[in-house]
């Protein structure tokens, strides 16, 4: 069977756990295997993951407040051990990411990280994903009976198939934990880049810090989340987690707003994954023309302010 | 304190990939190699700051074959002690990890460190390995890291936001963006760095459990559509009827 672990942060299912209970129900499926889905610790209405193709969900009861990768490995994997698990799947988050080694090695399995396709499974599993920062795609064979992915976000959008399942309880008693959590700060309200599906991103165009109040009067409009190139993450003009580019956070939304970035290679590796590119920039010659699927020539001071009254106005209509 | 740093060897960022003509091998044929970004700018020269302010030694391990001294090099240029290099050809996370946990097992490290991830498989899988296979825990992502005594504050990258954590030595790090400021070597950490051990041990045997079998270049993008600029309500169109985005 295909286990997939439903990440449930703050006690909530985000989209990142329906699209990987999804993704799991559709390798269950072409293996001819049910999917079930874990969840670790609190969650609220465990039970909806059934919508999405799980056949059963098993939660482990248990005092797991913080995602301790140690501790959360350890139940996965025993978990895999158990119900005989041959594929498990997690997200490609910042939890995943800590967890996909730990239970690879746990199970000794094979494992890919970042997956963004259905696996192929005649003449053994093989799996793709990019590589070079999206710029080529590598397919991967995993040779092991247990196979362990992590799915990248945005890749497979969740389908509701079913409906409630019963939610059958383990009692398991969190150990210690090695790691203590002494503060989370997180921004409330947007979405995080990884898992945005609209994104509003600008440079070194913008001139200065100062000036950034078009960008989220379009972010605030579109329901996007804002973004930036590195030369202004560097120079402080925006803060660090906004970087998008092979060298901060690679992203795959839906669509992508590139306003007053030239588009640097570095750059194109970490957002050309996008679905749909819109570029506005005032040189003609700006390389990121090339990677766009729209494009605006000209000073972003008047254009980006008029694009935002467009939105309303198309907001209103529709 | 005895810190280790794991380093890897990647194309660097303005390569474009090709292939062999069956797709299955990478083009390495007039592909410039750095030290992966990650592992240089963040992870080496953080653990270079630990050692310079409270005293102890950094060491460097990389699992490559020979062509990889070069780099192997200049990370003793910046400033690393000595050198280790496990005289394998890389083919998967799992056998990276491996080596470098079997090497680092007796070796009593404090700290031991590594980027992110490599920016040509970006994989991040072998830091989580690692710690695995060395019963340590593993503090990813980490863009700040204090030490107090054997205790360690950090500051690590979640979604959306930060977590500030707390943990004992020994443990495993990975290192993103704002953990240091790249250092670039100078003239004397070069000379000196050609005196400086770089010690080459043969590897254990381990199948790689995953493997990558063939290549791919993503679509070509069709060409850009250029929207008037005095015609914005045109561009909010295209978006939501004919790319059916919105």
């Amino acid at each position: 069977m295909v286990l997939v672990y439903a990440e449930s942060p703050k006690g909530q299912f985000k989209k990142a756990a329906f699209e990987a209970v999804t993704y799991g129900k559709k390798i269950g499926d072409a293996m001819g295997k049910p999917c079930v889905a874990l969840v670790i610790g609190n969650a609220e209405n465990a039970g909806q993951l059934g919508v999405y193709g799980a056949s059963q969900v098993v939660q482990a009861n248990g005092a797991f407040e913080n995602f301790d990768s140690q501790i959360f490995s350890e139940v996965i994997a025993s978990v895999a051990k158990q119900m005989g698990a041959e594929v498990v799947v997690v997200n490609h988050s910042s939890s995943g990411k800590s967890l996909l080694g730990r239970i690879a090695v746990k199970l000794e399995a094979g494992s890919v990280s970042g997956v963004n396709t259905m696996p192929t499974l005649d003449g053994g599993f093989k799996v793709k994903k990019n590589v070079f920062s999206g710029k080529a795609i590598a397919q991967y064979e995993i040779k092991t009976p247990v196979k362990v992915l992590s799915l990248m976000g945005n890749s497979f959008p969740p389908v509701a198939s079913g409906a409630d399942v019963a939610v059958q309880a383990l009692d398991i008693t969190a150990p210690a934990a090695r790691i203590t959590v002494k503060a989370v700060e997180t921004v409330d309200g947007t979405v995080p880049l990884p898992e945005a599906e609209l994104v509003v991103s600008a440079g070194r165009g913008m001139k200065g810090p100062e000036n950034w109040g078009i960008i989220e009067d379009l972010a605030n409009v579109v329901g996007a989340t804002t973004a930036c190139s590195r030369p202004v993450a560097d120079t402080g003009w925006r803060p660090h987690h906004e970087h998008v580019g092979q060298t901060g956070v690679a992203i795959r939304p839906n669509l992508y707003f590139a306003i007053g970035i030239s588009g640097a290679i570095q750059h194109l590796a970490g957002v050309n994954s996008s679905k749909v590119i819109v570029v506005i920039n005032k040189d003609p010659e700006a390389p990121f023309f090339k990677a766009a699927d729209y494009g605006v020539c000209a000073d972003l001071f008047d254009v980006v302010p008029r694009l935002t009254e467009a939105f309303k106005k198309f907001k209103a209509e529709n | 304190m005895k810190l280790l740093v794991c380093v890897t060897q990647t194309p660097e960022t303005t390569t474009t990939p090709s292939f062999s003509a069956d797709n299955t091998e990478f083009n390495t044929a007039g592909v410039n190699y750095i030290m992966n970004p990650y592992d240089e700018w963040y992870a080496l020269v953080r653990a270079l700051e630990l050692k310079e302010a409270a005293g102890g030694s950094v060491s460097i391990v990389n699992v490559g074959p020979g062509t990889n001294d070069t780099v192997i090099r200049k990370g003793l240029a910046i400033g690393a002690d000595d050198a280790t290099r496990i005289n394998a050809e890389p083919k998967s996370a799992m056998y990276v990890a491996k080596q470098i946990a079997e090497f680092a097992k007796a070796g009593g490290y404090d700290v031991i460190f590594l980027g992110k991830e490599s920016i040509d498989y970006n994989g991040a899988e072998v830091g989580s390995m690692l710690a695995e296979y060395l019963d340590m825990p593993f503090v990813s992502f980490g863009t700040k890291l204090e030490m107090n005594g054997n205790t360690a504050t950090i500051n690590r990258d979640i979604e959306g936001g930060e977590e500030v954590v707390e943990v004992a030595t020994p443990f495993v790090i990975s290192a993103a963006k704002g953990l240091a400021e790249q250092r670039i070597p100078n003239m004397r950490g070069i000379m000196m760095a050609k005196r400086k051990p770089l010690n080459v041990v043969e590897p254990v045997a381990f199948d790689d459990p995953a493997v990558v079998v063939s290549y791919d270049l993503p679509n070509a993008k069709s060409a850009v559509k250029m929207v008037d600029p005095e015609n914005m309500d045109e561009l909010v169109r295209l978006l939501h009827e004919e790319a059916k985005i919105i």
